[in-house]
């Protein structure tokens, strides 16, 4: 593979032909912050935490460095006063559905709770790292989106859940592990809970309704 | 059952022979049967004439054709009767006998003729200045065929354009031609198709794929579907010389399920293609195969996105994904594929048949052909109409759609379906083109274009759209669901009255932020009808937010009903009607509505008889204004 080279934040850098910007960024030790990207799975491009701007002039635009591919020349930007400014506004906007969005984050671009917004508390912030994991990694579909638009939600397929779960992750819910905000939890398993979140307490949005993944478990006698 | 054409003269074979059966002279009645006209019968209409006809004896000599939709859907069911022109509007089955009758003897029906807003009556079709001003490049042929029959068709020069490009031009000079046209993406996005076309080409890769773009999901708008019902096989011969260009050998249609009119005509178009060898293997001796099959979208706006509607034709959910690599690169699984929409692939066909210079002497420097647009709201005549790009927004809702309706006065018009922007009166000079529409906020985007009059409420406009899209987000992206939730949420608050200053700086951060960030088109360009609004009408927002007054008395949190005692005259009508009791008074003495029982339902509103006009909405500290009594 041939080695390409780009801009980052006016720093020279040289990286492989088919890598991302946010990879590239990441190698080279600069940060991008992303909350739906995950190493092992497929860029997904939701989050839009992980915006930069590309390009000179007149010509600057604003990509997904996880998705968008580096060639010869390209010049990028991490962190301009605009793509900072998006980002709290996104994180702004995250905070009404999760209102433990990582501190390191908010202090870093003055994110704040916005008293204007209306608050939709599920937690989940529909990443998809879940549905992804079960999905591209273990061929599973016990987890998946339903609806669209503002009413989308993760749930949980039952039947799925009945055939897969026991087998596929014989001994934890894996998927628990890929979830950034510990809505996913498990009182049985314990969880990776947001700092100060009380688990149980945690409203678990992979139910459908009432249905929640380990009600579902316990119901298959896999817990 | 027609026997398949083996080469291309064998299809001009047909043609002539299809000719020689026909006589342009004949009379012909041309009755549209569009779902617009089919809703107020016109399949009856038909009936009855074809009846009619064989009863009178008629039948020989008077034919009837069953179209797809002629424009003016406001007035179906329409007919047009030709060789003279002469056309009907509102038709009813009982007028048929009539009808019949009177053309037999070459005289006219008066009370079916289309009067204008002035009282005039006009026979003829192209007097009419709703058709006048027009000009029916695309949509004009309609008139003449019967969807169902391919033979139509075929007398106008149907597959011409195609059997030239397939046997005499290489694909090369098939894709310089469309090139040299600057024909632009009809769609929306106004992408010059044959540079798409010339990137699927170049694309490395042996399968590739061509799309038809039907799935039409602008409320009130539908272009697409009046031609795909109207007149299927123009697409589809766009679709196959497109096709030669790219090297494609296969295509899709992805048209909704809710256009059932328009599936039934193209896959019976397609059945025909097929029976005469237009589709298939080695068409027209020719050396090229070509296959369509057709998919049948589920009713997701944005699968009319372009990777979304990939997506859903791999059987997939219907979701955008990233398109920093074209979908001419990498489309249908994997594959590059050339999508252009339903309008942009008619228009190929008669390129080449008419030429390029004709093609390029119509409209502006960036923007060459017509445009259909959907006239809708406020406005006298509504219906589709095709003008030439270039025309002025003043030209297109006063001189073809009559001005506004009740006299009433103008305000903004919205084009671009949802995701447009609304265009102030100052700017009604505008020309139709598609970089000027975008310059000032809106686009052209594929058609829809809704008037508004001095009644319509700016704040609730943003709001209905908003109201829209926030269904219809696909959910993925956090700037497109959570923005458009916020935004909506912000509007919400400012036509209830408690919005803030503040609101609308913070619906602009989060709009810009919108625009910018989101995955697909639908969300970058969701914020349109709120930043265009806020642009344009700023003061009525801020009208709404300190003042808690709508100036157009729509948001009915804002908005109190009060009768004028000095015009109240006491008639009952509103104490009568309205549903909840709030109106008290004594007969011929002025009534008075209780505003805590009031529902603000509008009724008394309405049925105030318009001699008295006693019903008065106020909004904000507006007052009551003061009326002497009149002398009785």
């Amino acid at each position: 593979m041939s080695q390409i080279n780009v801009t980052i934040n006016g720093e020279h850098i040289q990286a492989d032909e088919g890598m991302t910007i946010l990879e590239t960024a990441r190698e080279a030790g600069i940060f991008i912050p992303t909350l739906c990207h995950h190493g092992h799975l497929d860029s997904y491009g939701s989050c839009r935490l992980c915006v930069v701007e590309i390009g000179e002039g007149e010509r600057k635009k604003v990509v997904a460095s996880c998705l968008y591919h580096i060639y010869e020349g390209l010049v990028v930007e991490t962190e301009t006063e605009k793509i900072n400014n998006y980002r709290r506004i996104i994180l702004n906007l995250l905070m009404h559905r999760w209102d433990n969005v990582p501190v390191i984050l908010l202090e870093k671009y003055g994110a704040q709770n916005h008293e204007r917004f209306v608050d939709n508390p599920t937690f989940c912030i529909l990443c998809g790292l879940c549905v992804r994991y079960c999905r591209d990694v273990k061929g599973a579909n016990v987890l998946g989106f339903v609806g669209r638009g503002t009413i989308r939600q993760v749930v949980i397929f039952p039947n799925q859940a009945a055939k897969y779960c026991p087998t596929c992750c014989p001994t934890e819910m894996e998927c628990l592990h890929y979830c950034p905000t510990g809505v996913i939890c498990s009182k049985y398993y314990g969880s990776r809970p947001a700092d100060g979140q009380d688990v149980p307490h945690a409203h678990p949005v992979c139910i459908n309704d009432d249905i929640n993944v380990l009600d579902v478990l316990e119901h298959v006698g896999h817990v | 059952m027609m026997s398949k054409l083996t080469s291309v003269s064998a299809l001009e074979a047909l043609r002539k022979d299809i000719l020689s059966r026909r006589d342009p002279e004949k009379t012909k009645l041309s009755v549209c049967s569009g779902t617009g006209c089919r809703a107020y019968d016109s399949d009856k209409v038909i009936d009855a004439l074809k009846a009619g006809l064989l009863h009178h004896g008629l039948n020989e000599k008077i034919d009837v054709v069953t179209t797809g939709c002629h424009g003016f859907c406001e007035l179906g069911p329409v007919m047009v009767i030709y060789p003279d022109g002469t056309s009907y509007f509102k038709i009813k089955p009982d007028d048929v006998d009539e009808i019949i009758e009177t053309v037999d003897q070459g005289k006219v029906v008066d009370r079916l003729l289309y009067v204008d807003q002035g009282g005039n009556v006009q026979a003829k079709e192209d007097d009419i200045p709703f058709y006048k001003y027009q000009n029916r490049v695309v949509f004009g042929n309609n008139h003449f065929i019967d969807p169902e029959n391919i033979e139509d068709y075929l007398a106008l020069d149907g597959y011409h354009a195609m059997a030239t490009c397939l046997n005499s031009l290489s694909p090369e000079e098939v894709l310089e031609t469309v090139k040299k046209a600057n024909l632009r993406g009809r769609g929306g996005g106004g992408f010059p198709a044959g540079q798409k076309w010339e990137a699927t080409r170049n694309a490395p890769g042996d399968v590739k794929y061509v799309i038809v773009n039907a799935d039409e999901g602008d409320p009130g708008a539908y272009m697409d579907r009046s031609i795909l019902e109207g007149n299927p096989h123009s697409v589809l011969e766009g679709m196959l010389i497109g096709a030669y260009a790219i090297g494609a050998h296969k295509g899709f249609i992805y048209i909704r399920q809710e256009y059932p009119l328009a599936v039934e005509h193209l896959n019976r178009a397609i059945l025909q293609m097929e029976e005469l060898g237009l589709l298939g293997e080695n068409i027209l001796g020719t050396g090229f195969n070509f296959e369509i099959s057709v998919h049948r979208g589920a009713g997701a706006f944005v699968s009319g996105e372009s990777s979304a509607l990939m997506s859903s034709i791999e059987g997939k959910v219907g979701e955008p994904r990233p398109k920093y690599i074209r979908t001419s690169i990498s489309g249908v699984h994997g594959c590059p594929s050339d999508l252009n929409n339903v309008e942009t692939w008619a228009n190929v066909p008669i390129i080449f048949n008419r030429g390029v210079d004709w093609f390029t002497s119509i409209g502006t420097e960036g923007s060459k052909g017509t445009k259909i647009f959907s006239l809708v709201g406020k406005v006298n005549n509504t219906g589709l109409v095709e003008v030439p790009m270039g025309i002025s927004l003043h030209d297109i809702i006063f001189k073809i759609g009559g001005g506004i309706r009740d006299g009433k006065k103008f305000k903004a018009v919205q084009t671009g379906g949802p995701s447009g922007g609304v265009i102030p009166e100052d700017m009604l000079d505008l020309p139709v083109d598609f970089d000027a529409l975008t310059m000032v906020g809106s686009m052209m985007g594929s058609g829809g274009m809704i008037v508004m009059d001095e009644e319509t409420c700016m704040v609730d406009v943003a709001k209905y759209f908003l109201e829209f899209l926030a269904d219809e987000s696909c959910g993925k992206c956090v700037p497109c669901r959570e923005g458009i939730t916020q935004m909506l949420h912000l509007l919400k608050m400012i036509c209830s009255g408690e919005g803030q200053p503040e609101d609308l700086v913070l619906l602009e951060e989060v709009a810009a932020m919108t625009k910018e960030c989101s995955l697909c088109a639908l969300g970058q360009s969701a914020p349109n009808p709120v930043l265009s609004s806020l642009k344009y009408f700023r003061a009525e927002y801020e009208a709404h937010v300190n003042d808690k007054c709508c100036p157009a008395h729509v948001c009915k949190d804002l908005v109190t009903y009060h009768i004028d005692p000095a015009k109240c005259k006491g008639c009952g009508k509103c104490l009568k009607n309205c549903p909840v009791g709030a109106i008290s008074g004594e007969k011929k003495e002025p009534h008075v509505i209780d505003l805590e029982k009031c529902t603000k339902c509008d009724t008394c509103f309405l049925v105030c008889p318009p001699k008295f006009r006693a019903v008065t909405k106020l909004s904000g500290n507006q007052t009551l204004p003061v009326s002497k009594p009149e002398e009785t």
